[in-house]
């Protein structure tokens, strides 16, 4: 069965404005999301992941716009469609964010209200969107806190965000994400502040309200170990463009991208002891700046020199494989992923052997 | 032997939120802290890791037991010196950068605020030819002097507040998750830049993180922290190769690989704290070698070393057992 496509971006463009010049934070996006299915967005600090996902929320600051493209929602029950750019944010509020797309943001302490005990913060959306009486919307929301797992629920509703730990902020901000039973749920850094233990609960329990609810997910993460454990589809971003996208598997197990390279061999390996990690050569652009042909290609040690005259297109890698180099291009030179790398890759696929 | 640069010992932080209730955040803790080096500290969310730091710091007057610092006693009441020997001494780089970042100064005003109070011979000048030389090292373009934190990104922002803990050249940093919300790559640089530094300047460093791999490869030491209590601490190739602590199996077995399909099969070990019955305060610490030290009652300890978990570890967790565990 073709699932439903719930979500579709196309050649998204996004810049601000600040003192000194424009930013052009994003730079040609392209992604679809399906009912029931999970993307992660993984990338570069600063290259536009959270700035993507706010613009779907239609919460971008004031010095930002959308230059171009569009952004689709298409509701999976009723197969309303409707056209996020065009929207006004009040518009958004009343029918799309909180209700049908709810979002986990990155820093938990800019989505929670300080003033405002956890308990209320929970029950406003559900008593907003869905007008839900003051006693049934406190027992879902001390059943939300259990189920993110705080304990001593009655107690902690009636707490201020300031006297809960890092990780309890962050669980707090989930039990809203889920108050109000959304289609799609965004979750931006939603476990980085949790410890492992924690963590994986939390994704398990996304996971089980995921396949009880058909619910579509998009995780922004750094960890690409969590990107491993849930996610279908990956979409690689740097300096405001996917430069690689596909199948976890694909992109995992067959990175096209140097910049990918650089990701995955900067991961500590636990079985190696090593003086120094590697990292990626060089700074970040500043997208803020005039720049011509790939952003990356003064970090790219294999870039060729029309990297330096002209960005790169989306070339297919079989599948549902996209790589934006120029490396794909049938015309260039054949190059081999690091020697290091290769190594990795190939212990991956040693150790599922081992685990079969 | 010069003695430890930092000696905690047997420190209690404890919240009083009413009458009836109070959160023993931190319940009775100690460690040292060698010179030059680094102690990692891991464990449950909300075990009092960044509480721990925050007395350090001296942002709370401890509930009891005595910090020294250098020698010091900083745990008691402050006076000038003692204030003046934290505040120059001593930086925290926190863990939720938005809230610790004032919203309406600049990154040059933010980064130069503690020089301006501990420096004030400083002309405007030098002052920031050091915040750009510092921005760079944390891997920012030090165009961004006249950014505001809302124009950043969230590993941007953290690099900022690890850049204003870094301008001060303290001889002890407590880090508070400093790289979780950077990319891989600028993990591995910010992490070996702290080595770097660390090595050049000779600074001793607290290192509080979920990324155990992370942790591994930074510290020297590693205490793993679960409600207010060190359960274990040792060297970190003895907490990554040898644990005892059933708290601390189940941490290293939930550390995700990026192995997609592997990844999708595995489950960690859950650890049964509630069913199991332990009780902290009855346990004390076990030698495991000269180095390496585990919080148990000795039938724990008898069970655990000879690695009986029955009723302390479940094989795969699920849902459920987030239900019912404390998390
Ligand atoms: N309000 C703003 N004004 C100016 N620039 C901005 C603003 N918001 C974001 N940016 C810039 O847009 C770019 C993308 O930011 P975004 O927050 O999407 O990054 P990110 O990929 O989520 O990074 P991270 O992984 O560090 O969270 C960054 O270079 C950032 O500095
Ligand atoms: N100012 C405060 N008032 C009341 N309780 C507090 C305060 N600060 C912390 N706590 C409580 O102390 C406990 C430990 O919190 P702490 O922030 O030290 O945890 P943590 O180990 O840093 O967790 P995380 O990994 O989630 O950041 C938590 O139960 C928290 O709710
Ligand atoms: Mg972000
Ligand atoms: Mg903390």
């Amino acid at each position: 069965m073709e699932s439903k496509r719930v979500l579709s971006i196309r050649d998204l463009e996004i810049s601000f404005k600040t003192t000194d010049a424009l930013v052009r934070a994003i730079r040609g996006v392209r992604l679809d999301l399906f009912q029931g299915e999970t993307l992660a967005i993984v990338g570069e600090s600063g290259s536009g992941k959270s700035v993507s996902v706010k613009a779907i929320m239609g919460i971008l600051s004031s010095n930002g716009s959308i230059d171009a493209g569009k952004i689709l929602y298409t509701d999976p029950e009723t197969g309303e469609e409707f056209s996020i750019v065009d929207m006004s944010q009040r518009e958004i509020r009343s029918k799309i964010s909180g209700q049908r797309i709810a979002m986990i943001f990155q820093d938990p302490m800019t989505s929670l209200d300080p003033t405002m005990t956890i308990g209320k913060q929970i029950m406003e959306g559900m008593r907003y969107h869905y007008q839900v009486p003051v006693q049934e919307a406190r027992r879902k929301a001390q059943e939300l806190l259990e189920l993110v797992g705080i304990d001593n629920s009655a107690k902690r509703m009636k707490q201020y965000p300031n006297q809960l730990s890092g990780g309890m902020r962050q669980r707090v901000v989930i039990a809203i994400a889920l108050a109000c039973d959304p289609q799609i749920l965004i979750c931006d850094e939603p476990t980085t502040a949790l410890d492992v233990t924690v963590q994986s609960k939390i994704l398990e329990l996304i996971q089980s309200i995921q396949k009880e609810k058909n619910l579509s997910v998009i995780y922004i993460t750094h960890d690409l170990g969590v990107v491993a454990k849930v996610a279908d589809y990956v979409a690689v971003m740097y300096a405001g463009r996917i430069i690689e996208k596909g199948s976890v598997e694909e992109v995992f197990y067959d990175p096209r991208h140097p910049y990918t390279w650089g990701l995955l061999s900067s991961i500590p390996d636990l079985n190696l002891e090593e003086e120094e990690l590697y990292s990626i050569p060089g700074n970040p652009i500043n997208l803020a700046l005039p720049f011509q042909g790939d952003p990356f290609a003064p970090r790219n040690r294999y870039a060729l020199n029309i990297d330096f005259e002209q960005e790169p297109p989306l070339f297919s890698a079989g599948g549902k494989h996209r790589v934006a180099s120029w490396l794909m291009d049938p015309r260039s030179p054949k190059v081999e992923r690091p020697a290091s790398l290769e190594r990795r890759l190939k212990e991956m696929r040693e150790e599922i052997g081992r685990n079969e | 032997m010069s003695s430890p640069l930092l000696e905690v010992k047997n420190l209690k932080q404890h919240f009083r939120i009413n009458r009836r209730f109070t959160t023993k955040a931190v319940d009775g803790i100690s460690f040292t802290v060698e010179r030059g080096q680094t102690f990692g500290l891991v464990g449950e969310s909300g075990s009092g890791k960044s509480t721990t730091g925050r007395s350090i710091i001296r942002l709370y007057t401890p509930t009891s037991g005595e910090i020294f610092f250098d020698g010091h006693l900083i745990s008691g009441h402050l006076n000038a010196a003692t204030r003046r020997l934290v505040r120059s001494n001593i930086q925290m780089v926190f863990q939720d950068p938005m809230a610790s970042l004032n919203p309406r100064k600049t990154v040059l005003e933010t980064v130069s605020e503690g020089l301006m109070n501990l420096h004030p011979e400083l002309t405007a000048v030098e002052r920031k030819v050091k915040v750009c030389r510092v921005l760079e090292q944390v891997g920012l373009s030090a165009d961004f002097v006249n950014r505001y934190p809302h124009q950043f990104s969230g590993g941007q922002r953290q690099r900022i507040g690890l850049a204003r803990a870094l301008i001060m050249e303290p001889q002890l940093i407590i880090a508070d998750e400093p790289i979780s919300a950077l990319d891989v790559s600028i993990q591995a640089q910010v992490v070996n830049l702290l080595k770097r530094i660390q090595k050049d300047l000779g600074i001793t460093m607290i290192f509080i993180a979920h990324d155990l791999s992370m942790v591994r490869y930074i510290s020297d030491r590693i205490g793993v922290m679960h409600l207010g209590h060190i359960v274990e601490i040792g060297d970190r190739n003895e907490i990554f190769a040898h644990p005892i602590h059933p708290y601390t199996i189940s941490l290293l077995s939930a550390i995700p690989q990026p192995n997609p399909i592997l990844e999708k099969k595995r489950r960690s070990l859950g650890y049964l704290y509630r069913q199991s019955g332990i009780d902290y305060t009855l346990g004390e610490y076990h030698k495991v070698s000269s180095t390496h030290e585990v919080l148990a009652t000795s039938l724990e300890f008898e069970k655990w070393s000879a690695g009986d978990y029955t009723d302390t570890l479940s094989e795969s967790h699920n849902v459920d057992s987030l239900k019912t565990e404390s998390v």
